[in-house]
């Protein structure tokens, strides 16, 4: 009786004692509301944040709380069943270390604390019913302007749901492919703009290691090779989508990542598949990996194969 | 509708990239609003969105119900549709600009460097009625065509670190509000009060694609009582249909 009650009439909260380097709500994204400018937003690493809510027997589309390199320090209030999945940030529960894929029960006081980054770049922390924070233009997606912040800061109370206590663990071993964080080959297919590109900016394309910029972030990631501009390097403002890597005329890739600005006005030389976004949003600064259009063939040979020169 | 030849590539896994010959043309605005309309209509089952940019129209579909190729042959045959009458009710919106000194701190240089007065630069921005070709780059960022090319001039070298919300600003061939607080690298020659972005209203935008908009040059005391109303809620949006 007391749990019905309670579960219908209180909230559940967890408290932010540390708030970590870059931590927010994110869901599977903000659509919809792209022709009034409105990016997707959403999980960088989205298979992250799914297999966070499998794993709790969640909904896969409510929100979950993206760590950034730097965990925070989380105090529950009340009650609840978590899980963590991502980025390795080496979790402990009251001190005591705690495993990733694995759901834990959490009780009143019990504080939530990471330490050294062994894998990966960003963790999922996800709730059993999920976070209740604002939802915006249908997405719980934090995005500066459309929700009241853009990160959560230290002292933040976040709402999540109430968890009936009753409800038993389902303990399921996970095990994700190493792969997932430590890929060297990030599967692309052909960009609007492809083939404006000379065969030699192909074959550097292909056969370069690119390394990641420090300025990378939920908008975009830079790389710092230097590249050989294009002779015409401007397109008139054109749609963008997260995986899209623009050449700048200065030489520059970048790649849009979930927050990209809906349209841009550089050459789309390449697109980042999906697995490749979420493999590229567990990488970091000084990271290197190389491009590799082959396999997206066979992904999606029957797309890729209309774009022949 | 079939007015342009149109190429069809696809954007990721997720969208189809339809584009016009490359320009920005009035004409190829208002047949890629119509298209719009009818895949809207047609397709609307399996189309999640579409986003409009100057020569071009992305298409992104429900990639469980339908493929890649199927969505291509149904946007051809729609395109090839002979021209329905289509009911298009789009708006002309007044914006009032304020372009006094403490709101335009480019204004002064370019009328400078375009050996103009700064009441000719007023009155050659307000004259036009812009067309709203697209929404973009940041939530609520209306891209404007028909600028004078009296008033052309490049984009700051260096940008700016904090340009205001309503700012009114040129680069290039474009003019152009900044919804909100950004950093961005065009000449500011004005500010408008009003709020160009509303997260709480349906749609979040008052403008769309395919609308005009001329600005109205408003002096600071009526600029601060209209950012006023603005907050208030009172504020009564001055608009006409044409057709």
């Amino acid at each position: 009786m007391f749990t019905t009650w309670k579960a219908r009439f209180m909230n559940n909260n967890i408290l932010i004692l540390s708030e970590g380097m870059h931590t927010s709500i994110q869901d599977i994204g903000r659509k919809g509301f792209r022709s009034f400018g409105v990016p997707i937003s959403g999980a960088m690493d989205k298979f992250s944040a799914i297999l966070a809510n499998k794993l709790l027997n969640n909904d896969e589309k409510l929100p979950v709380m993206e760590l950034t390199l730097v965990g925070p320090k989380l105090l529950f209030e009340d009650h609840s069943l978590i899980v963590l999945t991502g980025a390795d940030m080496s979790p402990e529960i009251n001190g005591i270390p705690i495993k990733m894929n694995h759901v834990y029960e959490v009780k009143t006081s019990d504080v939530l604390s990471f330490g050294e980054l062994k894998f990966g770049a960003r963790t999922y922390l996800g709730v059993k019913g999920g976070f209740l924070t604002e939802k915006k233009l249908k997405s719980f997606s934090y995005y500066d302007g459309i929700t009241s912040q853009d990160k959560i800061h230290k002292g933040d109370r976040i709402r999540i749901a109430s968890y009936d206590a009753s409800l038993d663990i389902t303990s399921s071993m996970i095990k994700v492919k190493n792969s997932h964080f430590d890929a060297k080959k990030l599967e692309v297919t052909k960009g609007p703009e492809f083939n404006r590109l000379t065969k030699k900016h192909r074959e550097l394309l292909f056969k370069r290691q690119f390394k990641i910029d420090k300025l990378n972030n939920r908008m975009a990631y830079q790389l710092k090779n230097k590249f050989p501009a294009l002779k015409n390097s401007g397109i008139i403002t054109s749609a963008t989508i997260p995986g899209t890597i623009q050449l700048t005329p200065s030489g520059k890739l970048i790649i849009m990542m979930r927050d990209c600005p809906t349209t841009g006005g550089y050459p789309r030389i390449l697109q980042l598949t999906d697995i490749a976004i979420n493999q590229l949003a567990q990488k970091k600064q000084d990271e290197v990996f190389k491009f590799d259009m082959e396999s997206s063939f066979d992904f999606l040979g029957r797309l890729v194969s209309r774009f022949k020169d | 509708m079939n007015l342009y030849k149109l190429t069809y590539k696809p954007l990721g896994s997720i969208a189809v990239l339809v584009e016009w010959p490359k320009l920005i043309d009035p004409d190829i605005l208002r047949n890629i609003s119509l298209f719009r309309l009818k895949i809207h209509a047609d397709m609307g089952e399996y189309v999640l969105e579409t986003v409009p940019a100057y020569n071009s129209l992305t298409v992104f579909f429900d990639t469980a119900k339908i493929k890649y190729s199927s969505v291509v042959t149904d946007l051809k045959e729609i395109y090839a549709t002979k021209d329905q009458k289509l009911i298009t009710a789009n708006t002309l919106w007044k914006i009032p600009v304020c372009y006094e000194e403490e709101f335009a701190p480019d204004l002064e240089h370019l009328a400078e460097v375009k050996k103009l007065s700064v009441k000719k630069i007023i009155e050659l921005h307000t004259e036009p009625l812009y067309d709203v070709y697209f929404i973009g780059f940041l939530p609520g960022f209306l891209y404007l065509g028909g600028l004078n090319p009296k008033l052309e001039y490049p984009r700051k070298d260096l940008p700016r670190l904090q340009i205001n919300p309503g700012d009114v600003a040129l680069a290039g061939n474009q003019t152009g509000i900044y919804p909100r607080v950004s950093p961005g690298g065009w000449n500011i020659i004005g500010n408008s009060p009003l709020s160009f972005f509303n997260v709480d209203e349906t749609p979040p935008c008052f403008a769309l694609a395919g609308d005009k908009v001329k600005f109205v040059s408003v002096d600071q005391l009526r600029h601060k009582e209209i950012l006023q109303e603005v907050q208030d809620g009172v504020y009564n949006m001055e608009s006409e249909i044409y057709e």
